[in-house]
């Protein structure tokens, strides 16, 4: 079922959280809302729900307006930050609530309870009440639970965030399988980019109220549109009107056409990956990004005095497209 | 620890101590002193004739009423401050605050002048053969008047903690306002449901001021628990008063442990 | 954020349910109280009877309030900071006031503090006696409101203010007393409304003489020999001092939080 949401607005008192937003959510994929808190992509969430009525602007599904229509009534499964678990029943009654409200008989409602629980990996744990299950099992109930009733669209509130880091990432991946298994139209809210690029198909960038960009995860990251999309998706540095990747820097132990006199501050080894912390003659700072190898290779030490020079780097005109500057080719 | 902080830990601990023994402990106490002082066959007599069960027996008749009537006022009232949006919210806190703040028997007072001869509904009803004052409606609605804080009081702070994630999740899964009030709002709030209901209940009971006002204390018709145990002591029938206040005593009592088990089911 | 679609249903029944039980009955009693006129009003709240009613509801219910204040705040402390076997039972024992019933509470008073004392003590029909029912009556008020607070109380401010050379006194004074002003606030307000409304346990111990006839007690008795004018003027103004107090002590409190914490 494909989402189309038409010039979305939407205010809180003086706050506009929604300014304009228009998103097309092809049938069967997965999406990311991504953006900084603030940004609207949790009201977008919430209006595409129908737990917001946007002050202005339509929300299509499948074809059909429910702008007007309740939450009730509009097949979307939600999944929240906090869970929401209902805290005074069994992780059972919890996914078999939305049946239960459908008047399923129970043989029926007890067959799909135990498919999901197999399928979210709970096994066994039916009969525990929430509070005896950690953050990671009550997010994958609540997944559950909200697949139970076959929503139309499976939209999740930064699933997520309230989660340690470990188990953050072991989830991102099961969601992501989770989807290749069930193919519900998937829409997700993140403000972590990792998290965007790892598990969606299609990331929305939204910053104060309005869409930066729509597009694959590669296609943001290789041609941002806009100087907000380049520094949030992935790591930037930026000289003068020039924005350029860490890993697009490079680092010669001789002068060249194009390269410029800086001293390594520090260099730091993070495993695989090695930074190199730059201060260029003008007082500057970048920093640089390359394999353990490379590093190796150019035998790099603090206070060491290179010269460096950018690969590739965008610049972005105030009226017009971003511009993409090739430089010298690399060794 | 010094001696002199030893001192003032051992002499706080048993100033506030003693004082709750001297004003609370003993005295009650003495009322089971004094109830069986006759021995245990006169006590049980002087509580069970025709009089005292009409008297207990109405008193939970009344109780029993505003109780239901203030429980579901007070829910539903709990779930308009806590979940909508409207003006005059402080107005409403005051009002519900009100009885908390007048005299029994000034609410007895305001509803003779309103349901008397003369007063605004006085005629309405009374032409009509229906008698509030001097019978069980009057009594009521002194009783509902000065127990209805409570429910309100013991659900708003429980509805603000559980916060409304659960209601909207029920939602998207389909659940109409009913549903969702009754299978996800109402087991959430259940211990401060029954903290409050329990709260109204030992109000209710003991009710004094409004219902002697308001009730004519008319001996075997419209004499509560209460009202009945002050006849006996100013008849000095005072086996039957003690006796009644000790089985009104048990039932606080009981209340006491009530709210206790509540208020621990609620903090977890 | 709203939920109820039926809210405004909701506000209504709402409303009519409080306006036949509290506002209509309140409005009846103010209206019938003035239809002598302003003079009738006056003259019935200045007789010398009413007067010396409200005048010793009012001193009484401040004497006890003052009580309070130092009783429930020990007991408050007690209650939290203490450990003692039979804690837990004293600190149910602090709602019976609240769970029995007044008539109740007068006469186990008596039975033991009254003409037939087994101790001796005989405060029967005396300003003391109603004292000690109303101190009966309003002990957990105080102790109640405070106690929470002493439980949330970060001990930290106060390990800082002993490592800076600060009596235990000076850290209650200084530290300790201010973040409890508030909650005293609260449960004052709540006990001198309690104090000056008090009938059920007075009744009993006051015996009837003029002395020891609080503001409730002439009400009564105005009511009962027919006299509901006088009994609605001292109504109306006990009532309005009741909530004169409650403001007063509500905006304290307001300003309270927002200074001393």
């Amino acid at each position: 079922m494909s989402i189309i949401v038409e010039q979305a607005r939407k205010q809180f008192g003086d706050f506009v959280a929604l300014d304009g937003v228009s998103i097309e959510v092809p049938d069967g994929s997965l999406t990311a809302l991504l953006g900084p808190s603030g940004s609207g992509k949790s009201t977008l969430l919430r209006v595409i729900a129908g737990l917001e009525k946007p002050d202005s602007g339509r929300v299509m599904i499948s074809g059909g307006d429910a702008t007007d229509v309740p939450a009730q009534k509009r097949g979307v499964g939600f999944v929240f930050q906090h869970y929401a678990a209902f805290k005074h029943m069994t992780v059972r009654n919890n996914i078999a609530f939305g049946l239960s409200i459908r008047k399923r008989p129970k043989k029926e409602i007890a067959e799909r309870v135990d498919e999901l629980i197999s399928l979210v990996h709970l096994d066994g744990f039916g009969d525990r009440y929430p509070s005896q299950l950690s953050g990671g099992q009550r997010q994958r109930m609540a997944l559950a639970r909200a697949l139970a009733v076959e929503p139309k669209v499976l939209l999740l509130d930064e699933p997520f965030g309230a989660l340690d880091a470990n188990v953050r990432k072991e989830l991102r991946l099961w969601l992501r399988r989770l989807h290749d298994d069930v193919h519900v139209t998937t829409i997700f809210v993140t403000h972590d980019q990792e998290e965007a690029m790892e598990v969606a198909g299609q990331i929305v960038v939204m910053n104060e109220g309005r869409v930066e960009q729509t597009g694959q995860p590669n296609d943001l990251y290789e041609h941002p549109q806009t100087e907000f999309v380049m520094s949030f998706i992935g790591p930037v540095n930026r000289r003068g009107a020039m924005f350029i990747r860490p890993h697009d820097i490079e680092l010669l132990h001789v002068p060249a056409p194009e390269a410029e006199e800086a001293m390594i501050e520090r260099v730091v080894n993070l495993g695989f990956e090695t930074r190199v912390e730059l201060l260029l003659a003008d007082g500057e700072q970048l920093w640089a990004q390359m394999t353990r190898a490379e590093a190796d290779l150019l035998e790099l030490v603090d206070g060491q005095i290179v010269y460096v020079r950018p690969r590739r780097a965008k610049v972005f005109e105030p009226n017009g497209d971003p511009r993409t500057e090739e430089l010298a080719s690399a060794a | 620890m010094a001696a002199r902080d030893r001192l003032g830990k051992y002499g706080l601990r048993y100033f506030a101590l003693g004082y709750l023994t001297m004003l609370l402990l003993i005295p009650v106490g003495m009322i089971s002193y004094r109830a069986f002082e006759h021995g245990f066959s006169a006590a049980w007599s002087s509580v069970t004739t025709p009089d005292a069960l009409h008297a207990f027996l109405l008193t939970i008749e009344i109780a029993a009423i505003a109780v239901v009537a203030n429980t579901i006022f007070g829910v539903g009232c709990a779930l308009l401050l806590v979940r909508t949006k409207f003006r005059g919210k402080a107005l409403l806190n005051a009002i519900i605050d009100l009885p908390f703040a007048i005299s029994p028997v000034v609410v007895g007072l305001a509803l003779l002048l309103l349901y008397g001869r003369t007063g605004w509904f006085g005629s309405m009803f009374l032409d009509n053969g229906v008698q509030i004052l001097f019978a069980m409606p009057g009594m009521v609605l002194a009783t509902i008047f000065i127990s209805l804080p409570f429910v309100v009081r013991e659900v708003v702070p429980v509805l603000h903690e559980i916060g409304d994630e659960q209601e909207q999740a029920a939602q998207t899964l389909g659940a109409n306002w009913w549903q969702t009030f009754w299978r996800i709002t109402l087991p959430a709030i259940r211990w401060g449901v029954g903290y409050g209901v329990v709260l109204t209940t030992a109000r209710a009971l003991g009710e004094f001021g409004a219902v002697a006002v308001v009730s004519g204390r008319i001996s075997g018709q419209t004499e509560t628990a209460p009202l009945w145990v002050w006849r006996e002591f100013g008849q000095f029938n005072t086996t039957g008063a003690y006796t009644a206040s000790l089985v009104l005593a048990l039932i606080a009592i009981a209340t006491l442990l009530a709210m206790n088990s509540f208020k621990r089911k609620e903090a977890s | 954020m709203p939920r109820l679609g039926g809210a405004p249903l909701g506000r209504g029944l709402v409303t009519a349910y409080l306006s036949v039980i509290v506002l209509i009955p309140i409005a009846a009693l103010v209206s019938k109280s003035l239809e002598g006129g302003l003079s009738g009003f006056w003259d019935s709240v200045t007789s010398p009877l009413a007067l010396s009613a409200l005048k010793l509801s009012l001193i009484l219910a401040v004497i006890v309030v003052a009580i309070n204040l130092v009783t429930g705040t020990a007991l408050a402390w007690v209650l939290v900071r203490d450990k003692f076997p039979g804690k837990a039972l004293v600190n149910s024992v602090i709602d019976l006031p609240f769970a029995l019933p007044t008539v109740v509470a007068g006469i186990t008073l008596l039975a033991l503090y009254g003409t037939n004392s087994p101790v001796g003590i005989d405060i029967a029909f005396t300003r003391v006696g109603i004292t000690v029912a109303l101190l009966f009556v309003t002990l957990p008020f105080i102790v109640r409101t405070v106690q929470p607070v002493l439980l949330e109380l970060d001990r930290e401010m106060e390990e800082a203010a002993a490592s800076l050379g600060a009596s235990p006194f000076t850290t209650f004074r200084r530290v300790i007393f201010p973040n409890l002003r508030p909650a005293l606030l609260a449960g004052t307000a709540l006990a001198f409304a309690r104090a000056i409304g008090e009938f059920g346990s007075v009744i009993l111990i006051s015996g009837n003489l003029p002395k020891t006839q609080t503001a409730p007690l002439f009400i009564f008795a105005q009511i009962e020999s027919g006299n509901t004018e006088g009994a609605g003027a001292v109504s109306v103004t006990l009532l309005v001092i009741a909530l004169l107090v409650l403001l007063v002590i509500g905006r304290l409190t307001h300003w309270s939080l927002r200074h001393g914490r």
